[in-house]
């Protein structure tokens, strides 16, 4: 019988720790596929970060390096430097990519690092439980923002996507969500785009995916969907915010 | 052997270069600056990477990303500068990638001065970052020994799979003085069992990583490099020991304090007092053997330093604490001068 649906040869047949509901798995297999249709696991070096996805050199087949919190883009730099010819990418939450490491992401940007940051916007601190992240909400209620996020206390959340798109050494800024089959097909050709981009030596490629948290946001799995229809991708809206591939117009 | 005049901070890139350091990542920062210009300069033509990190923390970073995929990556800052660097010199110790760290001492606490110190003993020997771990610490006295102990932490890093620092001052840094480079053959370490350069599919992934959250994991990787520690302590210590077989007070001094002690020293012998001077070249680890072997007819130890005495704190954990150790240190940038450490000797002197 032909196999029409397989686990990427580059995930790692292991159980993952990710709760229920959460995206994280998603898009793992998403890179995984990109990986394996590009035929570059071999020469493939993944930095992790440090939150949910701190174990995913667990899951990840290539080479992995797991790198202080919010330093990911800089391991990534210190690898893709000295190895120019291998394919690197980091995976990073909002509070390791926009808070603790917005310097390091800031400048891999400046530097038109040419390297892929994969980062998972959920809201939300996972890992240690569920605190104020970056890109929290105005409103929304966190174990840090007990009342709702008040902008005149905690200040207003970070729009990646469309901060580092100013940066001239971007090569692609894209936001996309993993909440229907639509756009988790879109996410991966994002991913996709993001690696050729890698291939074509044309800058950093940055793709922001819209995740769930179940578990943190207090909501059943299909509860976190409707939540990240609803709330989030009005506040964040997906797109492309810099392709250097198409021409000024075509976006 | 061609020698040329060079400037420490010079010397010490030009040094790594030739040890096959392949990547440089670094900040500015006085008085190590002519370090990061000299590799700026130099680097691309040795055909390795240069590169100015946005800051200190990503330097370091850059270096464990590069380490990790296993060639010889290094990173230079001065005081201020190795406090942020703590965080990634950790993470380096914690997954067992060598590296290659220069410190330029000056002034602290805080932002300090520029001048030349000795402030940092305890951060490089005790508190390199958070954790259970060691540095390799080298102490260079000249410009030639801190072209030789760069390519001695080099090797000695990777023979172990721990990072190693030069622990030079300002003063070091910024003298010139005449140097030869030794044919260097870099140890070529075979990294192949760990780096994480992509697998080829040949082999099964590796992993850099130092996260273990079983206790009892994390305490046996712990454990297990401890016991490398206790070989590096067996195999890895270095020291000068100066008119120590007969001396009656023995001087206990490193890096540019050593060659002050080392004029106050003669000229104590030369007004009868029976002086000597113990240098350690690496400071963890520290030469516990050499110092009691040095020390083993002296009355008294005197600990002379640029800063408010922080090595006299192995001074007396080597010796058990079995004979007077007195202290004679400036601090904040003030360089102690041999008069001073002459009369200092004088009145141990007087009182043996």
């Amino acid at each position: 019988m032909p196999v029409v649906f397989k686990r990427p040869d580059s995930l790692l047949d292991v159980p993952m720790h990710y709760c229920p509901g959460c995206s994280h798995g998603i898009v793992h297999r998403l890179v995984c596929e990109v990986i394996d249709e590009m035929g570059i696991e071999g020469d493939t070096i993944g930095v992790c970060p440090v939150g949910c996805a701190v174990m995913s050199y667990d899951y990840f087949g290539c080479d992995m390096i797991e790198a202080p919190h919010g330093r990911a883009p800089a391991v990534a730099t210190g690898v893709k430097r000295t190895n120019p010819d291998k394919f690197v990418f980091t995976y990073q939450g909002d509070g390791d990519l926009a808070a603790i490491g917005t310097a390091e992401t800031v400048h891999v940007g400046a530097r038109g690092e040419n390297i892929v940051i994969i980062f998972i916007n959920n809201t939300i601190y996972g890992m240690t439980g569920g605190q104020m992240a970056p890109t929290t909400i105005p409103g929304q209620v966190t174990q840090t923002t007990p009342f709702g996020r008040d902008p005149e206390l905690a200040g207003y959340p970070v729009r990646v996507c469309e901060l580092i798109s100013t940066l001239t050494g971007t090569a692609l800024a894209q936001r996309v969500a993993v909440d229907t089959v639509k756009h988790i097909k879109e996410a991966k050709e994002a991913i996709r785009k993001a690696f050729e981009n890698q291939k074509e030596k044309r800058g950093l490629s940055i793709v922001e995916v819209l995740s769930t948290c179940p578990t943190n946001w207090g909501l059943s799995p299909v509860d976190a969907i409707k939540r990240l229809q609803k709330e989030m991708i009005p506040y964040y809206p997906l797109g492309v915010y810099k392709d250097v591939t198409t021409k000024e117009g075509e976006k | 052997m061609e020698r040329s005049l060079m400037k420490g901070n010079e010397a010490l890139a030009e040094a790594a270069i030739r040890a096959g350091c392949k990547c440089f990542f670094g900040y500015p920062i006085t008085p190590q600056t002519e370090l990061s210009a000299y590799m700026a300069k130099r680097m691309h033509k040795a055909g390795g990477v240069f590169l100015q990190a946005e800051s200190e923390i990503a330097a370091i970073n850059m270096v464990l990303g590069a380490a990790s995929t296993g060639v010889r990556a290094m990173t230079s800052s001065s005081s201020p500068g190795v406090s942020l660097k703590s965080e990634g010199i950790s993470y380096l110790a914690g997954s067992d990638v060598p590296a290659l760290i220069i410190n330029v001492q000056r002034g602290g606490p805080g932002l300090g001065g520029i001048q030349p110190s000795q402030a940092d003993y305890w951060q490089a020997t005790r508190a390199m970052g958070h954790g259970d771990f060691h540095v390799l610490v080298f102490a260079p006295c000249s410009v030639q020994e801190m072209v030789d102990m760069v390519v001695k932490a080099f090797d000695t890093a990777d023979k172990y799979r721990i990072p190693a620092m030069i622990l030079a001052d300002g003063l070091l840094g910024q003298m010139m003085e005449p140097v030869s480079f030794p044919e260097i053959n870099p140890d070529s370490v075979d990294k192949s069992s760990w780096a994480a350069c992509g697998h080829g599919n040949k082999r099964e992934h590796h992993v850099i990583n130092s996260l273990y959250l079983q206790a009892n994991e994390l305490e046996d990787k712990v454990n297990e490099r401890f016991k490398r520690y206790e070989i590096i302590k067996e195999n890895e210590t270095d020291a000068e020991l100066y008119l120590t077989d007969d001396c009656d007070i023995l001087v206990c001094a490193y890096g540019a304090s050593a060659r002050i002690v080392k004029s106050a020293v003669n000229s104590a012998r030369e007004a009868g007092i029976k002086a000597g001077m113990f240098r350690p070249k690496t400071l963890w680890p520290f030469p516990v053997k050499e110092l009691n072997k040095a020390c083993k007819n002296a009355s008294e130890l005197l600990c002379v330093e640029m800063s408010k005495g922080q090595m006299i704190d192995d001074v007396k954990l080597a010796i058990n604490c079995s004979k007077p150790v007195s202290f004679f240190g400036r601090t904040g940038g003030v360089i102690p001068t041999p008069v001073e450490v002459l009369e200092q000797i004088k009145k141990i002197g007087g009182k043996i």
